[in-house]
């Protein structure tokens, strides 16, 4: 009996060390240089006046934010120089406790002056100083410093969402000392509390980052530093990736490239996915016959296959998502049974553009009448969703002209009419119809409607929404608004949300893809194992 | 002589003059806005009061005339002034791609040099023959091939044969000689190939044409060894029209480049140019164009200049 | 030049038959009459394009991308599914109409200003001299460019712009002959008469600078067809769907290059056998017409 426990025993223990232990979370390791590409270059370095991640992504690390997106609980938003914060009763005030010790890579100590000078330059900025988003922070009266460790907002109403808008990427917290001294010094400069010190940028080829050794956050940064490679080809980027010379790109590349480069490496990359908080739109110019006839912007978007279009251009393109105005699986989002209810969405193609058919007949407009659609000249992915619309507007008899052009003449043709139909785009840090739904009022109200209509329903819509608090009452009134935009109306009409795919080598951990490309690289998170 | 080259330098400065005044007028012709380009692009909401101050603080609102004198003094006191979407200086932004440039086209031409002349010289020698066609068909091939495809090509082979991915960064030659040759040697050979092409053939007709000649003729009726008339009568003369071309082609290549730098990833002048025109930087295009403009115009100095020297007889013209 | 070559107007031929011209070109460059064929060929593959294409060039086909080639597409598939064969036909279509628009449209420019600049000198040809070595001094990639950011993109533009980009180069040429002719006394023999300017340009001048002229057209349709390409490849050119050579070569060819190489190659085969046959014919042509312009 002893003998057969004994075996039973050994057997055990043998199979214990042949069995490989759990090896749970592992510990992040630290060193090593991380190397990342970005497709653009920054035009300046100050993340108050720019509006592009190509801007973020070599700069960001070498700041940091009163309060930020967690990048592993995205959207949630934890304190980043702020220890914690209170909101008054009424939402009107909120009160910021900031850490003591955080160091400016110069040496000099961080207060709430900082902070305050951060703000007020972001939502009050003066003389020729741009705020590119100044317009989110309307309801904000005073930012107040009563004393170095604390930052006061106060606000004129209540405005759902605040710390979120709080929490923008492009926040990055200033020194009060420089800003008084020359406020648009940081356009060219760079002096932050960031994770990461500043060291080289040669244009148009690299940018160098190095380990900032008081970092508030103690352990952090795991990496030694960081190296961005401007690469705007897509294939030399990818050769770039699968080579190993980088170890990722933090925009998103399109299912065929994702293929490619898992051929060639699969099992050393992992493949981060996730819906972007990034569309493409088409808009309509109601003021040019016949597009201001109703019938006919929805035969245009009844037209268009949405579902068949997601299957087949998520091969060849990073779209997928069918939404409305709203992230589709977001907050606000509309149900599925809601959405296949609108013009375009519905499963069954055929009696769609047969429909189509009969709504452009009506409204007079003959077989094979053509108009140009004008796109951008950027092959991804606005040149697949060109095609792919002139070739649905082909089934229903339309002759489509597709007409690429480049964004200075893009720009300057959308802003004067001088279109038929527009392919557009949106790109967002958050999912907030505060900022998604001003697009489309009228356009005397909203600067960036270019489709030329006016509709007091709209307006009126709008501000409700954005005054309501309860979170059910709003989202009701936000998807009445989609309806009337991209149904009843037909103003515009959503092509298809993007889809972020970023595959990166598997040595680079501590990774999270979130639904935007603004909130990373979060590098003060990342380590590299060995 | 001196006289040929102050009559060639004197015509520099008329042509570059009339540059500038064009370049200025042609870049506020293209519709398009920099500023919009700039804070538009990222896909958010901007209202137009932000805009219109950024314009007026990049000096877009002033009138058409101060623009102009400011730009026209600048070039005088050979300042170019800033870009208008980094805030860099000019010099500073051309500094930094030109050195790439310039080692790419020299590159090129030295490529295509070693190939031409002794391509050339052999088809011309045996005129006719097998190798006289074989070199022609190499050449017009040489012409044909896009050079940008050809890019493309030897980047196919280089990653999908050998798997082998070029350095992507640039590093100065005295740096870091191995990794700034195994970046530039891929593109040097495409362009070089179809620089080659313009080389080769020249010569090729520039030797037929001197070894007609009377000279040479009676060099052989006089029974010098064919090595000796080669060297010192027909290659020294037949150099004229190829000195030319590959100075022409040289001047060419700096910023003429634009397509290969896209397929091969440089950060080349080439480049800049296009990038500069996308943004609608003006300071920045003009700049850029005056820079090309003058570089080209040096070449054509120079080689006029050894023309002359090769050829006196081309001065009393 | 020697002085012994003096020109006037048309050279008679010798009044000895012989064989038709055609044939005797044939028989001394042989390289030539090749490319000639190439061309004729070309040209019937573009005017029949609709008939022999197996498939639409512009219809998507999502469930056949990325197709090796085989017998169903004997050029394989691009990103969008659709026909490498078929596009490659429809996009000579596109090489041709930029080739023989842009270079006529340049060239007869070109050489319209060349031969009135050398006619009227003066200030005149002065001031057209000063402009035409402003545009000399910047590469031809880099003039289209800026005129295509002038007037756009799109085939007809694209036409235009390539066209104003040969027209200095034409007309240097063009000016060098007719200057050449200028000089001859039969021309102040005509002035003297009181011919007008336009007969005697058109009479006397024109004709003996044909040869330069039609010279230049050849050499630049294989210069035109590859400028297309190369705005196309950097997105000034053409527009999707339109089939064209270069835009095919753009963005899901390289991209996708290692995974389906077909869509690099084939269009890019299809410029390079265009453009030679072209080259070939333009040198083979300039041998015969002008041994003098040979090179």
């Amino acid at each position: 009996m002893t003998r057969r426990v004994l075996a039973l025993l050994g057997a055990v223990l043998l199979m214990a060390m042949l069995v490989p232990f759990p090896t749970g979370a592992q510990a992040p390791r630290r060193g090593g240089t991380l190397v990342y590409i970005s497709t653009s270059q920054p035009p300046s370095f100050d993340g108050h006046r720019e509006t592009t991640f190509a801007m973020l992504h070599p700069v960001k690390p070498h700041y940091s934010y009163l309060v930020k997106f967690d990048t592993h609980n995205y959207p949630k938003v934890i304190g980043d120089l702020a220890e914690s914060w209170t909101t008054s009763r009424d939402g009107l005030t909120w009160t910021f406790k900031i850490r003591s010790g955080v160091k400016f890579h110069d040496g000099s100590t961080l207060t709430s002056r900082d902070i305050k000078a951060t703000y007020d330059k972001i939502i009050f900025p003066k003389g020729d100083v741009v705020s590119v988003r100044q317009a989110i922070y309307q309801s904000v009266r005073a930012v107040e410093a009563p004393d170095p460790q604390t930052v006061v907002f106060r606000l004129k109403y209540a405005t759902p969402g605040f710390l979120e808008k709080l929490a923008s990427p492009f926040n990055f917290v200033y020194k009060a000392e420089i800003l008084e001294r020359d406020p648009r010094w940081y356009e060219r400069n760079i002096m932050g509390t960031g994770p990461f010190r500043f060291v080289e940028y040669v244009r148009g080829s690299h940018w160098v980052g190095r380990r900032f050794e008081d970092y508030y956050e103690r352990g952090k940064p795991y990496l030694d530093g960081y190296r961005v490679l401007f690469i705007a080809s897509r294939s030399a980027m990818l050769a770039a990736i699968k080579s190993g010379q980088a170890l990722t790109e933090f925009r998103g590349v399109s299912p065929a490239e994702l293929s490619d480069i898992v051929r060639s490496v699969g099992d050393r990359v992992s493949v981060g996915t996730s819906p972007w908080q990034c569309n493409n739109t088409v808009t309509i110019n109601t003021k040019k016959k016949p597009f201001d006839d109703v019938r006919v912007r929805r035969a245009l978007t009844m037209a268009v296959d949405r579902w068949g279009g997601s299957q087949a251009l998520s091969e060849i393109a990073f779209v997928k998502p069918v939404g409305g105005i709203m992230l589709p699986g977001g907050a606000w989002a509309m149900s599925e049974a809601e959405l296949t209810r609108l013009a375009g969405y519905g499963r069954d193609t055929t009696a769609a553009r047969q429909r189509a058919r009969a709504l452009l007949r009506e409204a007079g407009v003959p077989e094979n009448f053509s108009f140009t659609l004008k796109n951008r000249d950027i092959a991804m992915p606005y040149e697949p969703v060109g095609v792919y619309l002139v070739d649905q507007w082909r089934q229903i008899g339309l002759n489509v002209q597709h007409q690429q052009v480049e964004a200075g003449r893009y720009f300057a043709d959308q802003r004067a009419g001088n279109y038929d139909l527009v392919v557009d785009f949106a790109c967002d840090f958050i999912d907030d119809p505060d900022v998604q739904l001003p697009k489309f009022l009228s356009s005397d109200v909203s600067p960036i409607n270019y489709g030329g209509y006016i509709d007091r329903q709209l307006d009126a819509l709008y501000v409700r929404q954005s005054r309501t608090a309860d979170k059910a009452q709003r989202a009701q009134l936000v998807h009445q608004f989609e309806r009337r935009v991209l149904d009843e109306q037909a103003y515009a009409f959503y092509v298809l949300w993007w889809q972020r795919i970023i595959p990166y080598w598997k040595t680079l951990r501590g990774y999270n893809t979130t639904t935007n490309h603004y909130v990373e690289p979060d590098l003060g998170e990342y380590w590299l194992a060995e | 002589m001196t006289r040929y080259v102050v009559a060639r330098l004197a015509l520099i400065v008329p042509t570059l003059l009339t540059v500038a005044v064009l370049i200025f007028i042609l870049v506020r012709i293209v519709p398009g806005d920099i500023v919009e380009l700039r804070l538009v692009s990222g896909g958010s909401f901007v209202t137009p009061g932000v805009i219109e101050a950024e314009r007026e603080r990049l000096g877009l609102n002033k009138p058409i005339w101060d623009q102009f004198v400011e730009w026209m003094t600048g070039i005088v006191r050979l300042d170019l002034g800033v870009s208008m979407w980094s805030g860099n200086p000019i010099t500073q932004e051309i500094g930094i791609r030109l050195p790439l440039s310039l080692q790419l086209a020299v590159m090129a031409s030295l490529i295509a040099t070693a190939i031409a002349i002794p391509l050339g010289t052999l088809a011309a020698l045996h005129r006719g023959r097998w190798i006289d066609h074989l070199v022609q068909v190499i050449s017009v091939a040489g012409l044909a091939v896009p050079s940008f495809w050809l890019g493309i090509l030897i980047i196919l082979v280089l990653l999908g044969v050998f798997g082998y991915l070029p350095p992507l960064t640039f590093t100065p030659l005295m740096q870091d000689p191995r990794a700034n040759l195994a970046q530039l040697i891929w593109p040097a050979l495409a362009v070089g190939y179809r620089y080659s092409a313009v080389t080769t053939r020249m010569t090729r007709s520039a030797l037929l044409e001197v070894l007609r000649e009377d000279y040479v003729r009676t060099a052989w009726a006089k029974g010098l060894a064919r090595q000796v008339i080669l060297r010192r009568h027909a290659l020294r003369n037949a150099l004229l029209p190829v000195v030319t071309v590959i100075g022409l082609e040289f001047a060419f290549l700096i910023g003429g480049l634009v397509v290969t730098e896209q397929v091969f990833n440089l950060n080349g002048v080439g480049k800049l140019i296009v990038e500069a025109i996308a943004q609608r930087d003006y300071t920045l295009i003009q700049g850029l164009m005056l820079l090309v403009a003058l570089g080209y115009v040096l070449v054509n100095f120079i080689v006029d200049l050894l023309y002359a020297w090769l050829d006196p007889r081309i001065t009393y013209q | 030049m020697s002085a012994e070559h003096v020109v006037v107007g048309r050279v008679e031929p010798a009044a000895r038959r012989r064989a038709h011209p055609l044939l005797r070109f044939f028989r001394r460059q042989p390289v030539g009459a090749a490319g000639l064929v190439v061309v004729l060929l070309l040209l019937g593959i573009a005017l029949l394009a609709p008939e022999i294409t197996p498939y639409d060039p512009v219809a998507n086909d999502f469930g056949a991308q990325f197709r090796s080639p085989s017998l169903d597409h004997w050029a394989g598939t691009d990103a969008y599914g659709r026909d490498v064969l078929s596009r490659v036909i429809f996009g000579a279509r596109t090489a041709l109409l930029v080739g023989f628009g842009a270079s006529l449209l340049g060239g007869t420019l070109g050489a319209v200003i060349g031969v009135a600049s050398a006619y009227f000198g003066g200030r005149a040809d002065l001031l057209v001299q000063r402009l035409v070595d402003v545009m000399l001094s910047f590469p031809i990639i880099i003039v289209a460019l800026a005129i295509v950011s002038i007037i756009g993109t799109g085939i007809d533009k694209l036409v235009v712009a390539i066209a104003l980009s040969f027209v200095p180069r034409v007309e240097r040429v063009v000016r060098g002959s007719a200057l050449g002719v200028r000089a001859m006394t039969y021309i102040e023999a005509a002035q003297a008469v009181g011919a007008s300017p336009g007969r005697i340009i058109f009479r006397h001048m024109a004709p003996n600078v044909v040869a330069p002229y039609l010279v230049m057209l050849t050499a630049s349709l294989g210069q035109a067809i590859l400028l297309e390409a190369s705005l196309s490849f950097l997105g000034l050119g053409v527009s999707e769907p339109t089939p064209a050579w270069g835009l095919m070569l753009r963005g899901a060819a390289v991209d996708f290059a290692t995974r389906a190489p077909w869509m690099a190659i084939v269009p890019g085969l299809a410029i390079t056998v265009t453009v030679l046959a072209f080259n070939v014919l333009g040198d083979a042509l300039r041998d015969a017409l002008d041994p003098r312009l040979r090179t």
